[in-house]
């Protein structure tokens, strides 16, 4: 895959990305080592590089720190209530096939309260580009225990350390029918942005899982001390396997030092999409 | 952490052929909340933190003293940067 390049512009005090985000509205709420704002800036990133019109993409959010997304871009967006953002995205995507509609939202929004959302979604194939920030805690409420916490780390709902065996995001996408299924953490950044290109040029239904730092809830928990400790630990411990076939090995283990963290593109299938028929 | 890390694992043959490109690095120093990913993650240890602090009281990088011209325009610093408070512009001139 290309690099992603842009044409920059210059300007003391702006970005040359600003033109595809809110940029009156930066600084932004989030966290000093969050790595949302990373996510943000990798999807504007890939518009830029997607040659797609900026007016043909949509974005959705739900709800949680990660809901933020749909505020800062300066694309067609909503922030939905609480796991309904698969289905709004759902209804775009059918109605106005022309549009490019991405769903960004964190593991609790997509795999706790929408998990039946994000299975059905993936089971009909729908054209949707879901990036799915994993910070493996309910960030926003207070570092409560989500069904992304590997088993071991606390959190203020498990301060002896969480017994429920987690999802496998990845695993749970390809199973249940994604055509294009990968797993970045923030400090792949290249890697993350060919990803979310790939899925806009892709038709169907996409599923990126992005590993992001919560230093303010998982990380007081977890004694990771903040944004660049958690990126550090990312570093030591990922693994790069594209196309692997077995990714129902690699669950996440931030307990275990001797596991690896394994990353890539792992599915790029072709399947019929869900589309609307005509009269 | 920074020690411990390998620079090059391997010696290009062509070294001595390679243009390398150079960048200017620009900071929106009242963006930054001080996370420290450009600094630490800069392969050309370019920036180092400010004396100075911003409105609210973080540090922002800065360009440390005799690496002016050590920026590679890789961007990384760009790209990870989830604040969108610093970027680098290529130069033309290489000297």
């Amino acid at each position: 895959m290309s690099a992603i390049d842009i044409t920059l512009k210059t300007a003391a005090n702006e970005h040359p990305i600003d033109h595809l985000l809110r940029a009156d509205r930066l600084p932004h709420i989030l966290c000093p080592g969050c790595g949302i704002g990373t996510v943000i800036h990798g999807y504007a990133h890939a518009i830029a590089a997607s040659g797609i019109p900026e007016d043909n993409h949509v974005c959705v959010s739900g709800i949680g720190c990660s809901g933020r997304a749909a505020g800062y871009v300066n694309v067609d967006s909503y922030h939905s209530t609480h796991g309904r953002a698969l289905p709004f995205a759902l209804g775009i995507a059918v109605h106005r096939p022309e549009l490019k509609v991405t769903v960004i939202s964190g593991d609790g929004d997509l795999s706790a309260i929408g998990g039946n959302h994000l299975i059905h979604a993936a089971r009909r194939n729908v054209d949707l580009t879901v990036i799915c920030i994993n910070n493996f805690n309910y960030g926003m409420t207070g570092g409560q225990v989500g069904p992304t916490t590997p088993i071991g780390a606390r959190g203020t709902t498990a301060p002896e350390g969480a017994v429920e065996a987690p999802f496998n995001l990845p695993y749970l996408a390809k199973a249940t029918g994604a055509v294009f299924v990968a797993r970045w953490t923030i400090l792949h950044v290249r890697e993350f942005q060919d990803a979310v290109l790939r899925a806009m040029q892709k038709k169907g239904f996409c599923f990126i899982e992005v590993l992001a730092p919560c230093p303010t809830s998982f990380g007081k928990s977890n004694k990771i001390g903040d944004g660049l400790h958690e990126v550090e630990i990312y570093r030591e411990r990922c693994r790069i396997e594209n196309g692997a076939a077995n990714i129902e090995d690699f669950d996440i283990d931030l307990v275990d030092e001797t596991k690896p963290i394994v990353v890539g593109n792992f599915v790029d299938i072709e399947r019929k999409i869900f589309q609307a028929h005509k009269r | 952490m920074n020690e411990s890390r390998e620079k090059i694992a391997r010696q290009p043959m062509d070294l001595h052929m390679a243009q390398v490109p150079r960048g200017e690095v620009h900071v929106i120093a009242e963006r930054c909340k001080e996370c420290g990913l450009c600094i630490n993650y800069c392969p050309t240890d370019v920036l180092v933190y400010t004396e100075d602090i911003n409105a609210r009281g973080y540090r922002y990088p800065t360009v440390a003293e005799g690496k002016e011209t050590s920026c590679v325009h890789c961007r990384f610093c760009d790209l990870i940067c989830p604040e969108l408070a610093i970027f680098t512009l290529e130069v033309s001139d290489h000297g």
